[in-house]
């Protein structure tokens, strides 16, 4: 923080995040109560939540740490399957209020240890590795899933026909708390010294080690994490889907959450959140014109690549503090208060 | 048929296969060794290859010879181009930026070729024709001989063209430092092109082979065989010219041991465990070259 730099304190800072944060919750719900938002369209922003929680915990792999994982989609369907066998066995027997955070936790664990199993290998090594090693991983992930019924003699993921009858318990509110605590988790270690060494290690991987910092441990949080968040989001995806089916998990759908990353701004939250938001719902609106999605979608790649490698937000992050900071020292000095500007 | 010949055959099987991963694997490699860069598209530049020749063949009705001949050129061509629209720009960008524009490439290659060509598989007309012949009591593909010896020839070229003629050497020059290959005198733009264009040229010839063992075209054919080439050139060392061969081999052979022992199912998932291993226990491949990073 700049010295001499008197913004708002720190907890009237979250107050006001939190605020909005319930102000949009309560707004949005009351309208798809009210039918103003309808069914259809209240599904297309819970989806939206999903893929906001895969772009930015992806982000926090690709952006925060520099690292290209290319298997995002495989520990989406780690967690959403892990998730889904768990919902189906206890839907009947505890109560949704207890059921439903266990299975998102679940997912993010399950998820979680996978990501640990293939990080510690993959980032132990430098260069391009990890992303072959992760999108190997994606692809074995998808065989397993496909097969594994056959092996263990009984059925669990019911491979190719698809798991079905998941019950589907994710709501609108459920999806967007875990937006709201995945992002607030992200900053929160981000502006933390954990935060910083991961950022360190973006910026010069061997500067960073030469400082002291323990760069495979923190290249394995940070991956570890980034694949937490994926589970919890593939298991959001499980309730809101209510079946799944390993191809559905590929190499494509980790693509598409890179491009939403990378679209957005490699290191931007507020990047990866709109791009997300855009790259879900401009589809469903343009239906006639899907075939030339996945076409659009590359060369988005290639031409934000050439022209602006940093993504569209760059590593801009959208701050409220530093927006109302001025306002909040007119208004804390005595002087004339000014209608702050909104999210 | 005897035990014998049943491993013989499938000797044969792997072989094959693992010539064509071989011939794929060395495009992976030179690209690697050169500029770093892993060639995410190389593997969708054998499908537009496969595409090429079934244009000619089945839509042109031209023979097989002028299919193999556009197959190659085309491909030799593709590569050329896509290294000078899209990879030159990123000559000086972080290698993240580089390797996200390959994936994009290869994603606009399958796509692109889905969109004009239909996602459905398209039935190959036979590009290679003769008769089998017997070793002992055992049959033996005549197809799969030619893709043997096709593969070898193109390798032994490749190590000629590398170890002995002056652009070969220009290449070996700016694979171990960009930088004082230019003071040197040497192009590295028309060395790197070089490289892209004989890689590709190498991918046409792999296409061809591939489509007489697998007679079929489709938009995604190749990603897979890319992803199992670049496992390939991993194991043998990436950057390594026999590296990758003897990689491609491997692959091919374990590929063929596991459909024998009644797991074809699984083999797309024992190649990848077998990357994780290799990347576990030697990062650098069989043959790969231990490379100090320098501040």
């Amino acid at each position: 923080m700049i010295k001499g730099y008197k913004g708002i304190p720190m907890p009237v800072r979250y107050l006001i995040n939190a605020g909005l944060f319930v102000v949009f919750l309560v707004v949005v719900s009351s309208l798809t109560d009210a039918k103003v938002i309808s069914t259809y369209n209240n599904k297309i922003i819970m989806l939206i939540g999903i893929n906001i929680i895969l772009a930015v915990s992806l982000n926090l792999a690709t952006g925060y740490l520099g690292q290209l994982p290319l298997g995002h989609a495989g520990f989406m369907a780690v967690g959403a399957y892990a998730s889904a066998i768990f919902m189906k066995a206890v839907i009947k027997t505890l109560p949704l209020g207890l059921s439903l955070p266990l299975g998102l936790l679940i997912g993010g664990l399950v998820a979680a240890v996978f990501g640990f199993i293939i990080g510690i290998p993959a980032l132990r090594l430098k260069g391009d590795y990890l992303a072959i090693i992760t999108l190997g991983f994606g692809e074995i992930i998808r065989v397993i899933l496909l097969n594994i019924d056959s092996v263990i003699g009984f059925k669990l993921t019911y491979g190719a026909a698809g798991l079905k009858s998941i019950p589907k318990t994710t709501t609108f509110l459920d999806t967007f708390i875990c937006v709201f605590l995945v992002c607030f988790v992200i900053h929160a270690i981000l502006k933390s010294r954990h935060g910083r060494a991961v950022l360190s290690i973006r910026e010069n991987e061997i500067a960073a080690e030469s400082c002291g910092i323990n760069t495979t441990y923190y290249k394995t949080m940070a991956f570890v994490m980034s694949a937490f968040f994926a589970g919890v989001a593939g298991s959001l995806y499980a309730g809101y889907i209510g079946i799944l089916d390993p191809t559905g998990f590929g190499f494509m759908k980790s693509i598409e959450i890179l491009v939403m990353v990378v679209l957005g701004g490699m290191g931007s939250m507020i990047g990866s959140v709109i791009s997300a938001t855009v790259l879900t719902a401009l589809p469903e609106f343009l239906r006639e014109f899907d075939a030339y999605r996945m076409v659009v979608y590359s060369l988005l790649l290639v031409v934000v690549m050439i022209f602006k490698p940093t993504g569209l937000m760059g590593t801009y992050d959208f701050s409220l503090s530093r927006l109302l900071g001025k306002p909040w020292e007119r208004l804390t000095s005595g002087g004339k208060s000014k209608k702050a500007g909104d999210r | 048929m005897s035990v014998f010949s049943t491993i013989v055959s499938q000797l044969f099987n792997g072989l094959q296969s693992g010539s064509i991963y071989a011939l794929v694997a060395l495009g992976y490699s030179m690209v690697y060794g050169i500029i770093m860069l892993l060639n995410f598209a190389h593997g969708d530049i054998i499908m537009v290859g496969a595409y090429i020749a079934w244009i000619m063949m089945t839509m042109l009705g031209l023979p097989p010879v002028i299919g193999i001949i556009a197959a190659i050129a085309g491909c030799t061509l593709l590569g050329v181009l896509i290294e000078k629209a899209a990879y030159s720009p990123l000559r000086k960008s972080p290698r993240l930026s580089l390797l996200i524009t390959a994936i994009g490439i290869s994603f606009f290659l399958e796509n692109i070729s889905q969109l004009i060509m239909g996602a459905g598989a398209k039935a190959m007309p036979s590009i290679i024709s003769g008769s089998n012949f017997r070793l002992g009591t055992t049959e033996i593909s005549f197809v799969s001989t030619v893709t043997i010896v096709v593969s070898v020839l193109s390798m032994v070229l490749l190590t000629f063209l590398v170890q002995k003629t002056k652009m070969g050497k220009g290449m070996r020059a700016v694979s171990e430092d960009m930088g004082a290959a230019q003071l040197m005198g040497i192009s590295v733009n028309k060395t790197i092109s070089f490289t892209f264009a004989v890689g590709s040229a190498l991918a046409g010839i792999g296409a061809v082979l591939y489509c007489s063992a697998y007679p079929q075209a489709s938009p995604t054919m190749g990603s897979m065989l890319g992803l199992k080439a670049f496992v390939a050139a991993v194991l043998g060392g990436i950057g390594s010219i026999p590296g990758a061969m003897i990689g491609g081999f491997a692959i091919g052979l374990l590929e063929a041991l596991v459909s024998a022992l009644g797991l074809s199912v699984w083999k797309d998932g024992v190649v990848f465990a077998i990357l994780i291993v290799v990347l576990l226990v030697k990062p650098t491949g069989i043959m790969g070259r231990v490379i100090k990073e320098k501040v």
